[in-house]
């Protein structure tokens, strides 16, 4: 059983200090989001810029698909149609067994979360060694990552010097960054020195042009992809852009949003395998053209994973990734999620205040929040929604239609009304948990009128 | 057929077609170009030094590099690197401590240079050696990502990248550590 | 002008003063106001709920009680955003929907009103404390009432340029001028752990800053702030921002 957000948020925020400095560390990515955006002046308009262009994309996606497919084949990639996660995850098991190969490297790749290849890899003998730094952390912790630009962010340095001690032997105690993260890469670069095959991920891929682009500030899909006999990368059929000239617009937005530098270390174009290579790209459905084809939440699949929205949200930060039990967290996750299943994603969309931030922080200006709420509408019309909610909404609903019944329950009491417009479930209040009621006046703003102006 | 499936679907599902963008350029806010640049790459991490000439650059490799496997590219500097790495296999650059690489130009907004495998020689070398220069022409900057497409056009290469910096993390707890996989330190040379 | 008064269920029934003050600050300048007797809610605690089909009477009664004014006002950015995204007549009822969009138009929150259609100056109100302002995402990001700290664009606020009005109020600078405060309707029981703490991290963020009086324009906000600290016994007293520009102190 899935446990709903509210519970696992409630678990996260026992500990006050941690939740703290989980908000702060975040805060401060956004902050550092804000520095770079406001360095250039027609942030804006790229914004608007990026935005229209996914929508040319999500307008003919199937026209922009083939020709990317004929392209790449041009090119000498392989190219393979994964209508959901299972036959995703099969195609590659197979590429692994031509190759008589069971132990791989992988870069960051959120779809291979969203699809659990690694869990099914490993149930067919294949070890798969992440080789993100932070990926790797959650992966020896056996977690999933909690956000989908920073995996371990929910993780205290002193916590990752005693995973590294037990597993890749680092001092007892150890908790410098720099020395653990060295320790990874000595580790990390055996892997990359013997593995056969490496999978990554695509941020972007150019219809035009038949090839794809990788961002990563470690350089892990290139130490991956270039000393591996086999290339696999695994991409949403939505990462499609048009044309080589939009990638000006996406690079420009990509790490300012993400992490607030102007771009990340390496932007790699793999147009074409290396001389004895071979490359493979996986075009993955998996839900999308459903969304596709729900229009209040198409434009979900505008995004491009950079997670200003989850750095941003106020309750993502005093949350955790984890609390949304989804390969992607946060605000998108909450819309994206219903679309692969409502029952177990119910609670998602409910898990907001319907702020805004996340939409104005949005580098393609997805519309979040009017999404989250467009989910509620549709959940709860869906039969989503517990009965006793319903009943206490419906009640709600009645007192509200009929102002004489409105104002005697008022009257009898102005508590009574508490259980009105926020409090749904009167017998066991969490209001009061850590807050108070105000003070009932004497009289209401209506009686007061009567009597002044009336 | 999944392929058709998801072709179908995507055709039944999408919404009415709308017409791409003009792409702006935006122009240049940058009154010096090689000043951003290096304000920029030395921020995220990188180092650049101003040459008049290949002297300039085999004098700094001398005094910096000392002892290290210096793999390149360049004609003007093969006699201070290895020859015949360009046909080995990629996985013995492993102990390579310099690459120095040309790269095509530079982007003034984001300190990244444009490299493709022509210049690499072999595609792992700038990422697997432990620190990576390219040299850029100084009359080679663009103010911004769209004039750097402008300038890539249609080319035809089997694999490209903008480098910007050496390889880092920030995984652990938001700190900055160089060397994640990659080169642990990039030094870019601008050359007149 | 007539102006219909729009005073939402829980300003009513717990802070009468704030509806005094938004009244009095109408008619300070000029303004026909009434208040319709048979109002009771926007709808919105049902529609963000995931009910907004449960809203069609609330509608229906919202606009048989103010189609007939020039302009609706409201001291809560909250209630006329929903009001603005959201009112339609009932689908039996198609021929009031051009009510329904003339209230859509005409329905302001109060700063702005003042800000906007009276074209405030000058408020003769006079208040010696520090003022600590509280953005309500609603009225901020879905009304623009001031510009979102995320948008690289001109700084501006309603509510400010008019609390900067008042004689001797000294506006407090925020670290986070512009984090919701975790009220959000239903979410602040639905979700009362994360709710509950952006309300401590909010008032944390005044209390830090020397706030004495926490002000805003959306009284839903208030109430949970204002829940926040007095079960925490601190010494910040909130007021809706229509009583400090009422103020005579
Ligand atoms: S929804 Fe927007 S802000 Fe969130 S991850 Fe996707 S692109 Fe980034």
């Amino acid at each position: 059983m899935t446990i709903n957000h509210a519970t696992a948020a409630e678990k996260f925020n026992k500990d006050f200090d941690r939740t703290t400095w989980h908000d702060e560390t975040l805060w401060w990515v956004r902050q550092k989001r804000d520095r770079a955006a406001f360095s250039i002046p027609e942030w804006e308009k790229l914004r608007d810029t990026a935005s229209q262009i996914k929508h040319n994309v999500l307008s003919n996606l199937d026209t922009y698909l083939v020709e990317f497919e004929k392209n790449a084949q041009k090119n000498g990639i392989t190219v393979h149609w994964a209508a959901d996660a299972h036959e995703h995850n099969e195609i590659i098991l197979s590429i692994l067994k031509k190759q008589g190969v069971t132990q791989i490297v992988k870069s960051k790749s959120m779809l291979t979360e969203e699809c659990h290849l690694n869990p099914y890899l490993a149930e067919n003998g294949v070890e798969v060694v992440d080789t993100d730094l932070g990926e790797r952390i959650v992966q020896l912790a056996d977690e999933p990552p909690s956000h989908i630009v920073l995996p371990c962010i929910h993780w205290k340095k002193e916590e990752i010097g005693v995973l590294f001690h037990k597993h890749l032997g680092t001092p007892e105690g150890c908790a410098d960054p720099t020395l653990l993260t060295h320790a990874a890469r000595e580790n990390l670069r055996e892997k990359f020195l013997t593995r056969r095959v490496a999978i990554t991920g695509v941020n972007f891929a150019v219809a035009e042009t038949g090839e794809f682009v990788v961002c990563t500030n470690e350089g892990n899909a290139d130490m991956g992809a270039h000393l591996a006999d086999v290339h696999i990368a695994c991409m949403g059929i939505e990462k499609i852009i048009p044309q080589r000239v939009h990638l000006g617009v996406f690079l420009r937005l990509l790490a300012r949003s993400a992490t607030g530098q102007p771009i990340t270390t390496y932007s790699s174009h793999f147009a074409k395998p290396r001389a004895g290579q071979e490359m493979h790209i996986v075009l993955v459905d998996n839900g999308r053209t459903t969304q596709l084809g729900r229009e209040e939440f198409r434009n979900s699949l505008k995004c491009i994973r950079c997670g200003a929205c989850m750095n941003t949200c106020p309750v993502y930060r005093r949350s955790g990734g984890h609390s949304y039990h989804n390969a992607v967290a946060g605000p998108i996750g909450s819309i994206l999620a219903p679309n692969l299943d409502m029952t177990k994603n119910a609670d998602l969309p409910f898990a907001s205040t319907l702020c805004g931030s996340c939409s104005n922080v949005c580098p393609v200006k997805i519309n979040i929040h009017e999404q989250l709420y467009e989910w509620r509408q549709v959940l709860t019309k869906s039969g989503h929604s517990p009965t006793a909610k319903t009943l206490g909404m419906k009640a709600m609903a009645a007192v509200l239609s009929n102002p004489s019944v409105y104002r005697l329950s008022g009257k009898m009491g102005r508590l009574a009304l508490a259980n009105v417009p926020f409090v749904v479930n009167n017998s066991l209040n969490p209001w009061y948990k850590q807050r108070e009621m105000p003070e009932p006046p004497k009289e209401s703003f209506g009686e007061w009128y009567k009597k002044n102006r009336g | 057929m999944s392929r058709e499936k998801i072709l179908a679907a995507v055709a039944k599902n999408k919404p009415t077609s709308t017409p791409l963008p003009q792409i702006q350029n935006f122009g240049n806010q940058y009154a010096d170009l090689a000043e951003q640049f290096r304000s920029v790459l030395t921020t995220i991490g990188g180092e650049v030094v101003r040459v008049k000439d290949w002297e300039e650059i085999r004098a700094y490799i001398q005094t910096h590099f000392v002892g290290f496997r210096i793999i390149t590219t360049i004609g003007e500097l093969s006699d201070m690197a290895q020859n015949s790495w360009l046909q080995s296999d990629p996985h013995s650059l492993n102990n390579v401590g310099l690459a120095v690489l040309q790269g095509q130009f530079a982007v003034a907004e984001n300190g990244s240079m444009w490299v493709t495998e022509a210049e690499m020689g072999q595609r792992a070398a700038p990422f697997i050696a432990e620190s990576l220069a390219l040299v850029v022409k100084i009359s080679e900057i663009v103010p911004k990502m769209h004039d750097a497409y402008a300038r890539i056009g249609s080319a035809d290469y089997g694999f490209g990248a903008f480098i910007a910096g050496p390889s880092k993390t920030a995984d652990i707890e938001q700190s900055l550590v160089l060397g994640a996989h990659g080169p642990k330190s990039m030094v870019a040379f601008l050359i007149d | 002008m007539k102006v219909g008064l729009f005073i939402p269920c829980y300003v009513d029934q717990f802070y009468p003063k704030v509806g005094i003050a938004t009244l009095q600050l109408l008619e300070k300048f000029g303004c026909q106001v009434s208040y319709p007797s048979k109002q009771t809610c926007c709808g919105q605690p049902m529609a963000n709920s995931g009910y907004e089909h449960l809203t069609h009477d609330c509608n229906r009664l919202f606009i048989n009680n103010f189609a007939e004014y020039d302009y609706i006002v409201s001291p809560s950015g909250s209630c006329v955003l929903h009001i603005k995204e959201h009112l339609h007549a009932p689908e039996s009822e198609t021929q009031n929907e051009g009510k329904a969009t003339h209230i859509r138009k005409r329905i302001y929150e109060l700063t702005e009103f003042l800000t906007d259609i009276l074209k405030v100056e000058n408020l003769e109100a006079r208040f010696p404390f520090r003022v600590g302002l509280h953005q309500s995402c609603h009225g901020q990001r879905g009304l623009h009432l001031s510009q979102m700290s995320e948008l690289v664009a001109t700084p501006f606020s309603k509510p400010e340029q008019l609390l900067n009005m008042v004689k001797d109020v000294e506006l407090v600078k925020l670290s986070r001028k512009d984090e919701c405060c975790g009220f959000g309707g239903t979410f602040c029981v639905a979700e009362e752990a994360v709710s509950s703490r952006m309300g401590i991290d909010r008032i944390d963020d005044h209390v830090k800053n020397g706030t004495q009086v926490l002000t805003g324009g959306d009284m839903s906000c208030l109430m949970h702030l204002e829940g926040v600290i007095r079960r925490r016994k601190l010494p910040i007293k909130v007021m809706h921002i229509a009583e400090i520009l009422t103020a005579t102190e």
